[in-house]
């Protein structure tokens, strides 16, 4: 009898947890997303596919398709510039690799938001970067850095990078170094070691910080309305205003379904190559 | 196989650079006497003392750290319980639980955050502090199970064993025995609780309410009309506290790398 009890203390929290505050709003989501919405921002309980046969309207067409671009460009740029990092950081001695990645994740103890506002600072027409390059003439006119697409993916892949530092990092720093000097010994050259010893190792690892990027930038509404300048969109802005301005919930619910849907087949393929959940977001 | 130190050095630099850029920036424009974030004009100390007048970002802070403490330290004990719970017990559906609690480390957070609205919404609950908070308690816990779940698979599976031979029941086992070995996962998971609080804004955008105003819900909606540099002397001040706090954790945890070589 008292064991029982105590078995549901440890059991029942995470039960309730899991069953109240994640399945249940997710569910009601996809109820939602099949519901009709009036034109009074309510919305008619009804069973209809409208809301998913929108998504295939020109105009949200366009927008998926910046979004993935945005997504993708930024994965990548976090890749090149993960890989020489964590590397490089892997070459040096315990202490001081212990010193880097806890330097890494200190701008990160800080509101993404404010250092969102650090960038407007630096990158704005009368900002930072354009009075230094304008003093020492090397351009005539301020460059437009943000209110475009390069300023959202600089806030991108500055918001992301560390998602892909950190498992890069730890599965670098776990491959034996005997087998990268056996490489060199038996004629390898640097860029044949990265690509038959380095990236097959790293793959799982490469993934995970693939996924822990891209699903992500499709969402973070903040950094495109704030570098972006309003007129660009992704599918986070999209939801954003189904939910909070043009108050179409039923569509907005069925974009957030087709949101999970994509994660959830990323997390398939991740699964499949020999990826561990446990490894994801942290 | 030799390496290049010089590059090494380059690409450590020029990351560094890249990431503590805008950080400085504010630090450096926190201490300026123009009040347009533009261009150093002289030194002042001015602002922070600006800083203690300015009742709605105080308001603001206050109810981001209160926001932060209360799921950290509420995730954290549901977290620790539920790692615990996930990695004795067996139970009908174990395997459906264990899936759903992936689910907030990896949907998009806007994804969540319409969720929680809808719930809300749904329950006729009023946006405030509470559902903040439920909402911040939400995220937090599967980032402590994971957390606590790596401590527990690393113990001694034998000390249990031990504790229940030498008479323990189940709970004094809990306390007197796995609590005690599960400290440094515990202690991470809270840690990452709270980080995660802090670095909200999405989450946060959908579920706060009038009356529940964060520091980065604060600054969002002053950001378009200009952020006076009260807020880069706030700023600055949350940052000196955080790098105080990360040099003693590095210092401790320098001492066990030494401690493993030796």
């Amino acid at each position: 009898m008292k064991n029982k009890i105590i078995r549901s203390i440890f059991i029942v929290p995470v039960i309730l947890y899991s069953l109240l505050l994640i399945a249940l709003p997710i569910i009601y989501v996809l109820i939602i997303s099949f519901y009709k919405n009036d034109s009074y921002g309510g919305m008619i309980r009804t069973f209809t596919l409208e809301n998913y046969m929108s998504i295939f309207n020109s105009v949200y067409i366009g927008i998926f398709l910046k979004s993935f671009l945005i997504a993708v460009i930024t994965m990548f740029i976090c890749m090149i510039i993960s890989y020489p990092f964590a590397l490089a950081v892997s070459h040096k001695n315990a202490k001081t690799q212990s010193i880097f990645m806890t330097l890494v994740m200190v701008p990160f103890l800080t509101n993404s938001l404010i250092r969102m506002y650090g960038w407007i600072v630096l990158l704005r027409k009368n900002g930072v970067i354009n009075q230094v390059l304008l003093s020492l003439n090397i351009i005539k006119n301020p460059l437009n850095l943000m209110y475009n697409n390069l300023g959202i993916v600089i806030g991108m892949v500055y918001t992301l990078l560390p998602f892909m530092i950190l498992p890069l990092y730890s599965s670098i720093s776990t491959i034996d170094y005997r087998l990268l000097e056996a490489s060199s010994d038996l004629g390898a050259n640097k860029w044949k070691t990265f690509t038959k010893v380095i990236l097959p190792i790293t793959f799982p690892a490469l993934f995970n910080g693939g996924l822990m990027v891209f699903t992500p930038a499709l969402g973070f509404f903040f950094i495109v309305d704030l570098l972006g300048g309003g007129k660009i969109m992704i599918l986070g802005n999209l939801i954003k205003n189904q939910f909070l301005t043009a108050r179409n919930w039923p569509f907005g619910a069925a974009i957030a379904i087709l949101l999970i849907i994509i994660t959830y087949i990323l997390i398939m393929i991740y699964r499949k190559i020999g990826g561990k959940m446990d490894d994801l977001g942290a | 196989m030799r390496n290049n130190k010089l590059l090494d050095n380059i690409v450590i630099i020029s990351v560094f650079i890249f990431l503590f850029l805008p950080i400085f920036v504010l630090i450096l424009f926190s201490f300026n006497t123009s009040e347009l974030n533009i261009i150093f004009e002289g030194f002042t100390l001015h602002w922070y003392k600006d800083l203690f007048y300015n009742r709605s970002l105080l308001e603001a802070l206050i109810n981001t750290l209160l926001v932060a403490l209360s799921s950290t330290i509420i995730s954290t004990i549901i977290g620790t319980i539920s790692a615990y719970g996930l990695y004795k017990y067996d139970f009908k559906g174990k395997k459906i639980i264990n899936e759903l609690l992936y689910i907030p480390i990896v949907i998009p957070e806007i994804v969540l955050g319409i969720s929680l609205l809808s719930i809300y919404t749904l329950m006729k609950m009023e946006l405030g502090m509470f559902t903040l908070i439920l909402a911040h308690i939400t995220f937090s816990i599967p980032f402590v199970i994971v957390s606590v779940r790596s401590s527990l698979t690393s113990m001694d599976p034998n000390l249990e064993q031990a504790a229940s031979d030498l008479g323990a029941d189940s709970l004094t086992t809990f306390f007197r025995v796995i609590l005690p070995s599960l400290v440094p996962g515990i202690l991470s998971g809270a840690e990452l609780a709270f980080s995660l609080s802090l670095d909200d804004v999405v989450i946060s955008y959908f579920t706060a309410g009038p009356g529940s105003n964060t520091l980065p819900l604060h600054i969002y909606s002053i950001i378009k009309t200009g952020v006076t540099p009260d807020v880069n002397a706030l700023i600055s001040l949350m940052l000196l506290t955080i790098f105080i706090v990360l040099t003693i954790s590095m210092v401790i945890s320098l001492r066990k790398i030494k401690g493993d070589e030796r």
